[in-house]
């Protein structure tokens, strides 16, 4: 039932995506395409429902007939717990995109953008049901190409060109060692049907499937280091593309993760302090990264580096807590984990739909252009807040519900395991995700108060204008889930705890009882000081409106200490509000600094600069890449570009090799 | 009874608070050999402030109506969580005090951002320096609670309490007064006291919490000042439970007790800020980081 409706949604999202591309640069296909995205988003989002309400597995099966294929698909629970969150996202970013690109009509080829959007919608929906590895990896080539070309939409620019290259490169890097992953596990199974991947024969051979398995992978999820194409992809691309690959795509490398760990068997302890030191280093290098950023989409693409830090660092508890038989820490880990992934595609979209909302209304993204939008675009900045709040994992929203899972799970490690390893990664996971979510109401306090409040500090930010009514509907609908999430958190985690079972735990259901802690019952009572804390917030407004009734309100200019002629470029900027922060991790930053000191009795000139540049990619991938390059220059010489001399090379090689047949005849 | 007391706990608190800056300006004034203000006078500017109209700059949005009100609420429901010596907070579960410390962290982030939304630049240094040190002060307040998660074995911050001093006291002694020190320098840089913040400093540029303040008036100061006076007894209520290691078993005589505890605790503020110079402010993460290692240490020993 699941995989066919799954099947009419990629056989909509395909045909439809091909009519697009055949309507061109004509009006109608941007129209056309958004209306593909939202009805290919429908069955998709029916068929993981009844996947996940159900929890039957779902399988389809056709004879394919290219070498070690099969086309086998399958919904299960995991794979619907994935396609629910894709469908919901690409839907509601495709209703976004047509008012985000009614701009460019007539002036470039949206049937072509959108015929890429429906096929990376589609080919994400084939990567978490396909059952081979053949299948698989044909999707995942389909998923990483078609975002190429979404990335590339504004091709005119140098430095998108320059983004869209690094994509590639990258994220066929990380295919190689996919390949070298698929191709070891056919080679020991003798198939390359998930299904009869079995335990493997030894854990050597285990290990290596797992360390290739989070290169690959999580070169697409963005781990640290294999995150540099992130922050240079994600700005790049238009706005519902950025939401869509942040939100969902790179979640399918989590996918990945989780998916060949099923086949590897019983995860040894040094797997866990892989993940969760990966995610630690992932989770606070990302914030600290994001504080950095003057670019409103860039900082967004850095902070989800962090959040899935936080996610690779939750698996990391999990296979850590099965390694040790504890139970606790094993589900908190894997259901905060689990909802992690839900709630920061939710609130990540919504973030970067707003970010395009604001370089749309500006035509600017950089963030110590703006100021005091939240007088010009009030319902954009009303999502906006909602969408920062619940990245900081501020109570009453969703993140605050998933962050608190894994704090549960690294206390229970710390004080009730009795075990110093455990205690041990309880300690690394409590210290780094409380670092991160200080350092995550730092980066977004900065975004949200320097974009929104204030006065605006260029002409671009005082002429902004608001969204249009299709921008603005999926952003108050993701804004709602967050809400929602935050205040009904029991009901989801009900939802997906059957999901544990087929990941080395049983159901959920017998887990509360096992391990002592009823899960479910705890999110009540954070629903409950949810609902109290809005309860409050009510009744105090209404007595604060009660007390000012009817007394005079007068208006001012701000508080400037005497001072007579405020302009707006006196404002706190974004750079100093961080400052302070990224000076005092400066020997893990490294800032650039470019000062001229006012000199002599009577300065004339002085200036500071700072610029924190990505470390990975400044001293680990810039080096390595330059030296490929002067290797590489050595053998221009053969290159000539002449015809004839590549005549001659085929002519020469042909001959070699027909030597060398007959010598070995 | 237990939850009688409770209850009666977070009623006191919301009458009592106020009382505790009395407290506080006593001692100093003592120190100093004035007579000082009324213990009072917390109450009779709220009372004023409560009165009054109020001035908004043109500048700013709904965020700055609202950030007042949002932090009040915020910490109440820290109060219905945090215990008191023995006796149990209002709404405990386990893991409450993750819930704790990210309700304080909306307080934090509602009244940043109202500052922000002045666009004065010296509320954007206070918003600046806020998000700072807080950055350093939650890790050391959460680590601080862990370490006594490990002595009690358990999760919920009245069970954590309640059990502290049940276990062999050799071994919880030397764990309590780490998290002790821990919990008052945690308590300082939080409620904006001297050696991190002066409260009654009058040069904006050397403040943090109050320049981000500066701008509100009327029944939004007043909700900012009785917020603060609530997150005083919040944390300080903390720093009871830890330091005073008597459990009666009866819950009212915890209450008393707990309630005379969190003066104390005042006066000992009162004390500090007497006998202390305020840090440079580049020291102030130096003080929280120093924390931050006692806490961890805290936790090892009481997992050895």
């Amino acid at each position: 039932m699941s995989v066919v409706l799954l099947l009419i949604s990629v056989g909509v999202l395909l045909s439809g995506g091909a009519a697009c591309a055949a309507l061109g640069t004509r009006g109608s296909a941007n129209r056309l395409g958004a209306a593909v995205g939202v009805l290919g988003a429908i069955p998709a989002i029916l068929g993981a429902a009844h996947a996940l309400c159900t929890g039957q597995t779902s399988a389809f099966h056709m004879h394919w007939s290219v070498p070690f294929g099969s086309f086998r698909l399958a919904v299960d629970g995991l794979s619907a717990f994935f396609i629910l969150i894709i469908a919901v996202i690409c839907g509601l970013a495709a209703v976004y995109g047509a008012g985000y690109l009614k701009a460019d009509i007539g002036r470039k080829n949206l049937g072509a953008s959108w015929c890429f959007y429906n096929v990376l919608f589609a080919s994400m929906l084939l990567v978490v049901t396909a059952r081979n590895g053949m299948l698989f990896l044909l999707a995942w080539e389909f998923m990483s190409l078609a975002s190429f070309f979404l990335v590339m939409f504004d091709h005119e620019r140098p430095e998108v060109r320059e983004a869209g290259w690094t994509y590639l490169v990258a994220t066929h890097l990380g295919t190689a060692f996919l390949l070298a992953l698929f191709v070891l596990l056919g080679w020991q199974h003798q198939t390359m049907d998930f299904e009869r991947f079995a335990l493997p024969a030894d854990s050597m051979s285990a290990g290596v499937l797992f360390l290739l398995a989070v290169v690959g992978f999580g070169t697409k999820a963005g781990f640290m280091p294999m995150h540099v194409w992130l922050p240079e992809a994600h700005p790049a691309a238009p706005s519902h593309v950025s939401a869509v690959m942040s939100g969902v795509m790179i979640k399918t490398g989590i996918y990945g993760i989780l998916r060949t760990l099923t086949f590897l068997g019983t995860p040894p302890e040094w797997w866990g302090w892989t993940l969760l030191v990966i995610g630690a280093v992932s989770g606070i290098g990302g914030v600290l990264l994001a504080l950095a950023q003057r670019d409103l989409k860039r900082l967004l693409a850095y902070s989800s580096v962090e959040n899935i830090g936080i996610i690779c660092m939750a698996l990391g508890l999990w296979l850590l807590g099965i390694s040790t038989g504890n139970t606790t820490l094993a589900t908190l880990g894997l259901l905060g984990g689990l909802l992690h992934i839900w709630n920061h595609a939710i609130f990540k979209s919504l973030l970067f739909l707003g970010a395009g909302a604001v370089a749309h209304g500006t035509g600017t993204r950089d963030i110590e252009q703006l100021g005091g939008l939240l007088k010009r675009m009030g319902q954009t900045g009303v999502a906006f807040l909602i969408g920062s709040a619940a990245i900081c994992g501020l109570p009453p929203f969703n993140g605050f519900v998933s962050e608190f899972l894994l704090y549960v799970g690294a206390l229970s490690g710390i004080a009730q395991a009795g075990r110093s390893d455990v205690a041990a990664a309880g300690m690394v996971a409590l210290g780094a995700l409380a670092i991160i979510g200080g350092l995550a109401v730092a980066c977004f306090t900065k975004v949200f108060g320097i974009v929104f409040l204030g006065e605006p500090r260029s002409d671009l930010a005082a002429h902004a204008h608001e969204a249009s009514a299709s921008m603005r509907l999926p952003m108050a609908v993701l804004a709602g889930l967050c809400m929602l999430i935050g205040l009904l958190g029991p009901l989801v985690v009900r939802a997906v705890a059957p999901l544990t079972s087929g990941l080395f735990l049983p159901a959920a259901a017998t887990v509360a009882n096992s391990t002592g802690i009823d899960i479910v019952g705890l999110l009540w009572r954070i629903s409950a000081g949810a609902a109290l804390l809005l309860v409050l917030i009510l009744a105090l407004a209404i007595v604060r409106r009660r007390l000012l009734g009817g007394r005079v309100m007068e208006q001012a200019g701000t508080w400037d200490c005497g001072y007579v002629a405020p302009t707006t470029r006196m404002q706190y900027t974004a750079s100093s509000f961080a400052w302070p922060i990224l000076d005092m991790f400066r020997l893990l930053l490294r800032p650039r600094l470019d000062r001229r000191l006012p000199t002599g009795l009577f300065p004339q000139q002085a200036s500071f600069e700072s610029r924190s540049e990505d470390i990975f990619r400044r001293f680990g991938y810039a080096p390595l890449f330059g030296a490929f390059r002067s290797l590489a220059d050595r053998l221009h010489w053969f290159q000539q570009g002449r015809n004839q001399l590549y005549v001659l090379y085929i002519a020469v090689t042909l001959l070699i090799l027909l030597l060398w047949k007959l010598g070995a005849r | 009874m237990t939850t009688v007391a409770s209850i009666l706990h977070v009623l006191l608190a919301l009458v009592l608070a106020p009382l505790l800056l009395g407290i506080v300006n006593r001692t100093k004034a003592k120190f100093a050999g004035r007579r000082g203000q009324p213990l009072l006078q917390a109450y009779y500017d709220l009372a004023k402030l409560f009165r009054k109209g109020a001035v908004y700059s043109r500048t700013t949005t709904w965020v700055f109506r609202a950030g007042p009100t949002v932090g009040l609420s915020a910490v109440i429901v820290a109060l219905a969580i945090v215990p008191l010596g023995g006796l149990p907070g209002l709404g405990a579960f386990s893991g409450d005090v993750i819930l704790l410390a990210y309700v304080l962290g909306l307080m934090r982030f509602m009244t940043v951002l109202a500052a922000l939304d002045t666009g004065s630049s010296f509320e954007g240094m206070g918003a600046s320096r806020e998000v700072q040190f807080s950055l350093l002060a939650e890790p050391a307040l959460l680590l601080a609670l862990a370490a006594l998660a490990v002595c009690a074995k358990s999760l919920s911050l009245s069970d954590i309490y309640g059990l502290l001093y049940a276990g062999e006291p050799a071994h919880v002694a030397p764990a309590a007064v780490m998290v002790a020190a821990v919990l008052l320098m945690v308590l300082l840089a939080e409620n904006a006291r001297i050696p991190v913040d002066d409260p009654n400093t009058h040069l904006e540029l050397t403040m943090i919490h109050e320049v981000m303040v500066l701008d509100h008036g009327g029944v939004d100061l007043g909700f900012i000042q009785y917020g603060a006076s609530l997150k005083l007894w919040v944390f300080s209520a903390l720093l009871v439970g830890v330091a005073l290691p008597l459990r009666t078993g009866q819950p009212i005589l915890d209450l008393l007790l707990g309630v005379g505890g969190v003066f104390a605790v005042a006066v000992l503020v009162g004390v500090i800020e007497s006998t202390m110079a305020r840090l440079r402010l580049v020291r102030v993460p130096q003080m929280l980081v120093v924390a931050n290692v006692l806490a961890i240490i805290a936790i090892l020993w009481a997992l050895r």
